[in-house]
């Protein structure tokens, strides 16, 4: 078989947009996780929602495009506040699987949320553009066709990623976030109001999600409410992937799971049905060989 | 035999004439919907009691159920398609040979399905188990999509994302109930047997199980296995009830794994009656609750139809039931004999002692 080098080039360019795309998500995935060992199920449909909301924001109120996506941002952060609140604030003291299982219900308490409010059916994004053909553009240099969304979503990527990292490393409330994921009790002891830092962090990481979900659309225009759930497990796998805890290793585990996806399709192109069901079988593989991922430190459980 | 045992046994001797005495009036006055509604109550009550022998009572938390189910479906349902009709089905691809002849009656290709659904138990549990705590459920919740993704794509063996339709119609209370008893009579035993208070004990603390010379894996892949097979059962059962499998995330995928889980929480986690008393209740609020997504009345105003009402309404007890209620109707007790007949005591005690009172 022979591999056609534009096409490689093309699929590595691509894998490169959707890896970004993980990476967004993982990181958020990864902030909710580092602080509280929870595994935010929900995550995907929070993603979901922040897609709606820069849909509606855009077509019910006329929004124009950047202004949908800072109202998506910020409803979306305000709902992932909310959910910390009300769902997971209650059982911080219960047992983690009790935790796990209420993220499941909220996870479904949204996506049956959103079929009885938004309807159950695909609606296009592409609506919230006013001149739609910018989707389509894309740059031609020799035979690879370079979509222009692509600098749109990598530029957007990085932004927001530096934008966290001086968050979390060059701020107060970095660094109180950080000192949670190392030892809540001492803390709190320490004066930090944990809650407050608890609910910016949700905060922050729905707006990543946000802000993942409308360069997602932009990608693969048509959602519905179930929207979420493969790029949540997807953005999961990446998290563990590069260490799950570590902002770090979720970048990276984003961004080689979205090329190793994308070569596998280069590659093998009869195998293309089976993406999907190839990611999980990278996840089984790194949990079993390397458990705390690619960056991830390796804790030792003591008895 | 203990008076105890002896009166236990035949208690349930008793109650299961009962409900054969019940599901013989049923069978012939209740019109085919409340038939069918009768068979899913006992199809979800096998699909629940079986996580929860995994979930409530290993204690390892698995969210691979809605693969199981899914392996069950498609073995049974190929074995009792007749193979005209499947030819005819295939339209993309021919069936596979194999698929296309093979033939069974309907109790063998529940069994079937059963098997290979612990077959696959067998061979996925030897990776997932090895993980703990959420990276086992997040693994095992991606093994059942990933056999729902070979579902959807293996054209010649499932009819791809086409589905199965036209399967014979074959279950009915008697099959669908008369299972259900079994599953709950094999896991009761296996809870009481020394294999179940192993698990019992990896549950409440696998390190301390190990230390007492436990084998944990050996014991958890066991329960997986047994769990899987009585899953696969329970798809075998529910794709004769629904005459149709369709591939998708909402039919067989982690939406279903969801619903028993819902049950399994309702009921409460390590209670078997508890997840029997779950099935139903999800089954009948799943049908009750029907009313909204038809144009309906309420307090003299009508409103319209609201596709998806039934799913809210539910999500929403799941999440107040762990929040508010986390041991669910049960908790991790069950309902035993003693328990009944010391509540109609008490009950008949305060009733004398406010008799008495005035």
């Amino acid at each position: 078989m022979t591999i056609n080098f534009t096409i490689f080039i093309q699929n590595l360019l691509n894998g490169l947009m959707v890896g970004g795309l993980y990476a967004l998500i993982a990181v958020g995935y990864t902030m909710v996780y580092g602080i509280l060992g929870l595994i935010n199920f929900a995550f995907g449909d929070i993603m979901a929602m922040g897609i709606y909301f820069a849909y509606y924001g855009a077509t019910l109120i006329r929004l124009n495009f950047p202004f949908a996506i800072v109202f998506s941002l910020i409803t979306t952060a305000v709902l992932g506040i909310l959910i910390d609140r009300l769902a997971y604030k209650p059982l911080r003291n219960a047992p983690r699987i009790s935790a796990l299982i209420t993220a499941i219900g909220v996870s479904f308490f949204i996506e049956s949320f959103a079929v009885v409010f938004f309807g159950p059916n695909y609606k296009p994004f592409l609506d919230v553009l006013e001149d739609k053909t910018i989707a389509f553009q894309s740059f031609i240099i020799g035979n690879v066709y370079i979509p222009k969304i692509i600098f749109i979503i990598l530029g957007v990527t990085a932004a927001a990623l530096v934008v966290l990292f001086l968050i979390v490393y060059r701020t107060k409330i970095g660094m109180a976030m950080r000192a949670i994921s190392a030892d809540i009790p001492t803390t709190s002891l320490m004066g930090i109001n944990v809650d407050m830092v608890i609910g910016v962090t949700f905060a922050i990481s729905s707006a990543l999600a946000a802000l993942a979900g409308v360069m997602w659309a932009l990608r693969y225009p048509s959602f519905y409410p179930y929207t979420g759930f493969v790029p949540g497990l997807k953005a999961f796998i990446a998290a563990v992937l590069g260490g799950i805890g570590s902002i770090g290793g979720a970048v990276l585990g984003g961004i080689l799971l979205g090329v190793i996806e994308m070569m596998l399709i280069t590659f093998f192109p009869t195998l293309m049905q089976y993406k999907d069901a190839f990611s999980f079988i990278i996840l089984i593989i790194i949990l079993l060989v390397k458990p705390a991922g690619l960056l991830g430190k390796r804790t030792v459980e003591k008895v | 035999m203990t008076k105890k045992a002896k009166r236990d046994t035949t208690l349930t001797v008793l109650l299961i004439i009962g409900m054969i005495i019940f599901l013989q009036v049923a069978n012939t006055t209740f019109d085919s919907y409340e038939k069918q509604v009768l068979s899913l109550m006992a199809i979800y009550g096998i699909m629940a009691v079986s996580l929860n022998l995994v979930n409530g009572i290993t204690g390892i938390f698995s969210l691979g159920h809605a693969g199981f189910i899914l392996l069950g479906a498609y073995t049974s349902a190929l074995l009792t398609i007749p193979s005209e009709q499947k030819i005819a089905m295939f339209i993309i691809q021919p069936p596979s040979p194999l698929i296309a002849n093979l033939h069974a009656d309907f109790l063998t290709a529940t069994i079937m399905g059963g098997l290979v659904a612990a077959f696959g138990a067998f061979i996925i549990g030897f990776p997932v188990l090895r993980l703990s705590g959420d990276y086992l459920a997040i693994a095992s919740l991606g093994f059942s999509e990933v056999l729902r993704i070979f579902a959807l794509n293996l054209q010649s063996v499932t009819n791809g994302s086409l589905g199965l339709k036209g399967i014979p119609n074959y279950t009915n209370v008697w099959w669908s109930w008369g299972w259900l008893v079994v599953t709950v009579i094999f896991v009761v035993s296996l809870v009481k047997s020394s294999y179940g208070r192993a698990l019992l004990a990896i549950r409440d603390n696998s390190i301390a199980a190990e230390a007492m010379g436990i084998n944990v894996f050996k014991h958890t892949l066991l329960s997986f296995v047994i769990s899987a097979f009585f899953a696969g059962v329970s798809g075998a059962l529910y794709a004769h009830w629904l005459t149709t499998i369709d591939p998708r995330i909402t039919t067989f995928g982690p939406t279903l794994t969801y619903y028993v889980l819902i049950m399994v929480v309702l009921g409460g986690l390590g209670s078997i009656t508890g997840s029997v008393v779950g099935a139903v209740l999800f089954a009948f609020l799943m049908e009750w609750l029907r009313v909204f997504e038809q144009p309906f009345t309420l307090f003299g105003r009508s409103f319209p139809a609201i596709q998806g009402m039934r799913m809210l309404v539910l999500s929403v007890l799941f999440v107040v039931t762990m929040i508010v209620w986390k041991r669910g109707i049960f908790g991790r007790s069950e309902l035993t004999w003693d328990a009944i007949i010391n509540f109609f005591k008490k009950f008949g005690k305060k009733a004398d002692e406010r008799g008495v009172g005035k």
